[in-house]
């Protein structure tokens, strides 16, 4: 298939007809070939950011979107070369299942033959080859889904944009499913830009993620940057469970109520601090280890230990009162009220 | 459970009485009537053997096609413009158009010589125009205009529901695959909405078939099968011929809409 194309937004805001602000204008640049999700809670924006891309929404007057570096703002989404994958799928009643994969192809002008031959194709390649006759109300969710997917790439679109493809299947399915479209898109080394809200998906499709908050971009990076180094409280919380501690830096050193914690070089402290000589130092339960108090400069203790098997969730405090929340292998046997020193990794702390 | 089932069985006899009163017993005295002429049962084939009456049926059904198709393609237009635009006075333009839905085809034929009649307002107008005295109230095309109109609002009623429950993204699919707004008329959006147009077509053809008000204020000078009936039974007394001509009516109604259906069910599982 054909390379990917780049895409730049640029100072790309959305009113709508009505008044509301769905997007601020913000800039974003799309690698070519890369798989960009938009992550964010319901309602803040992504939807729209996509159908800026697609060209089925115009940018408020001012904004930009290019393609390779060609200015397609005033292109409708049919001259856009764009494959589209909508949550409802959107996938023709009237028609088969390899009638809508050729659908493309026929708008195109290619001869019924040829055009059912190329569908076929790309139905082996999804591993449905054996639905291309059904009618669309014969197939279930899953099977839709990837009909769906067929259908965009049928084309050879330059970008391929989904829409929270997966939120209408149930969890099982869905996991399923993420890896085999993660698989498909790197295989095909197609642009994807793909929104969603649930962040276990944006973690392991995205190669890069950006985080929308409110119409506005909080934090662009790749699925690590994201997870250990959230740019904001928000975002902490919102891609996964957040320890934060209180305390001060002094001579690249966090000073904070249960001790001390080494700082790496690379960690910038924050632009605007959340209060006078205070920062908090943000990790995730799992970058942190358990240690022998003897061992470390931070010490913490037992209030409750949860085991799950290979893993045990310990629940500490700190002697100002402040609860973290570990995740450990369960080797060591905890009791609630005993002292524990505790290690965190410095490529994946970060400050506020 | 079966006293449920007698139940439920209880409940279907006032259905089976409904169904006796108001369409067994009149159907079995018309088709008496229309066997007890002096013709016998031949009178049932007087509608294809009779040339008057033939010819009668055919501009019926010409009529009645040529009044479904315009509704039909003026129902579209509309409906989709309606849907898909928000402007101010919308709903207000709504209602109107849906207003004449409680007119009798007696007042539909009032507006029509109103509109097209010797003082009407296209006469009027033409005359002032120079261009000769326009007036075709009284003729097929009177009955063309009033029957359209009488149909129209049914038609778009049903029409605008089924264009708003078409999925937007549908069509936004159809276009992201590189469709023009053509193709996604052909392929997505009519294809949508045929259920509805062969629903709201089989209203408009089989009121147009048998619709007698207009007729009634209009047709002076043409011949429909409503009007002819009518004359059969209450000028000429001949009730066994209007019995014969209704059934007849009846059933080449039903049957041209049955065709239609079957033809259609087979176009749409076709297509693509
Ligand atoms: N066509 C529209 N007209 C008016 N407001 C809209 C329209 N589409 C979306 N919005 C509003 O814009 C905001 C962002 O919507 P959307 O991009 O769909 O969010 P998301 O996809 O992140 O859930 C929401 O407040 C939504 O209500
Ligand atoms: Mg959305």
């Amino acid at each position: 298939m054909n390379r990917g194309a780049a895409i730049t937004v640029a100072s790309c805001g959305k009113t709508f007809a009505d008044g509301t602000r769905a997007l601020s204008p913000l800039d974003l640049d799309v690698r070519a070939g890369e798989t960009l999700v938009l992550l964010g809670p319901s309602g803040c924006g992504k939807t729209t950011l996509l159908r800026l891309i697609a060209g089925l929404e115009a940018p408020d007057a001012g904004g930009h979107i290019r393609f390779d570096g060609a200015d397609v703002t005033a292109l409708p989404i049919e001259k856009r070369n764009v494959g589209m994958v909508f949550q409802s799928y959107a996938l023709f009643p009237n028609m088969s299942v390899i009638d809508n994969v050729a659908y493309g192809l026929r708008v195109r002008g290619m001869a019924q033959a040829a055009r059912r031959a190329q569908a076929a194709g790309v139905l082996e390649m999804m591993r449905i080859g054996a639905l291309a006759q059904r009618r669309i109300d014969q197939l279930s969710g899953g099977q839709r889904q990837r009909v769906a997917l067929a259908r965009a790439l049928a084309v050879e679109p330059r970008v391929i944009l989904l829409d929270e493809p997966l939120t209408a299947l149930d969890a099982a399915l869905r996991e399923h499913l993420r890896g085999e479209i993660d698989a498909l898109l790197k295989r095909l080394a197609i642009t994807a830009i793909y929104v969603t809200h649930d962040q276990a998906e944006a973690l392991a499709l995205g190669d890069r993620i950006v985080v929308m908050r409110n119409g506005a971009i909080a934090q662009v990076g790749t699925p690590r940057d994201v997870y250990f180094r959230p740019a904001d409280d928000f975002v902490a919380d919102f891609v996964g469970v957040t320890n934060r501690l209180t305390g001060t830096l002094k001579n690249g050193r966090f000073e904070t109520a249960a001790g001390v914690v080494p700082l790496p070089q690379d960690l910038v402290p924050p632009a605007a601090p959340s209060g006078p000589g205070a920062v908090r130092l943000l990790f995730r339960p799992e970058a942190a280890r358990l240690a022998s108090p003897a061992d470390t400069p931070l010490v913490f203790e037992v209030v409750q230990v949860e085991f799950q098997g290979a893993r045990q969730k310990v629940t500490l405090k700190d002697p100002a009162g402040a609860r973290i929340l570990v995740e450990a292998p369960a080797d060591g046997l905890l009791v609630p009220g005993a002292a524990v020193g505790l290690i965190l990794d410095p490529a994946r702390i970060s400050l506020a | 459970m079966h006293s449920a089932d007698r139940l439920a069985r209880l409940f279907l006899l006032p259905l089976f009485l409904f169904v006796a009163a108001f369409f067994l017993l009149p159907m079995v005295r018309l088709v008496g009537v229309a066997g007890s002429g002096p013709n016998g049962l031949a009178e049932y084939l007087a509608i294809l053997t009779n040339p008057r009456h033939l010819a009668t049926l055919l501009a019926t059904l010409a009529l009645s096609a040529a009044v479904t198709a315009a509704t039909l393609a003026i129902g579209t237009v509309v409906a989709l413009f309606l849907a898909r635009n928000r402007f101010v006075g919308r709903p207000l333009l709504v209602s109107l158009l849906t207003l004449p839905l409680a007119f009798p085809g007696v007042v539909v034929g009032f507006m029509v010589i109103l509109l097209a009649g010797r003082q009407g307002l296209l006469s009027s107008l033409s005359m002032g125009l120079g261009m000769g005295r326009w007036v075709f109230a009284y003729s097929m095309a009177g009955l063309f205009a009033g029957y359209v109109y009488f149909s129209l609002p049914r038609v778009l009623v049903t029409l605008m529901a089924a264009v708003e429950k078409l999925d937007p993204a549908l069509e936004e699919a159809a276009r992201s695959l590189g469709a023009s707004r053509a193709q996604v008329m052909r392929d997505v959006t009519l294809p949508g909405i045929a259920p509805a147009l062969m629903a709201s077509g089989a209203i408009a053809f089989a009121t147009a078939m048998g619709a007698f008000g207009t007729a009634f204020t209009l047709a002076t000078r043409i011949d429909v099968l409503a009007m002819t009936i009518y004359t059969e039974f209450t000028l000429n007394a001949n009730f066994a011929t209007a019995a014969a001509l209704s059934i007849a009516l009846g059933l080449i109604t039903w049957m041209v809409l049955a065709l239609t259906r079957n033809f259609a069910g087979s176009g749409v599982a076709a297509a693509g």
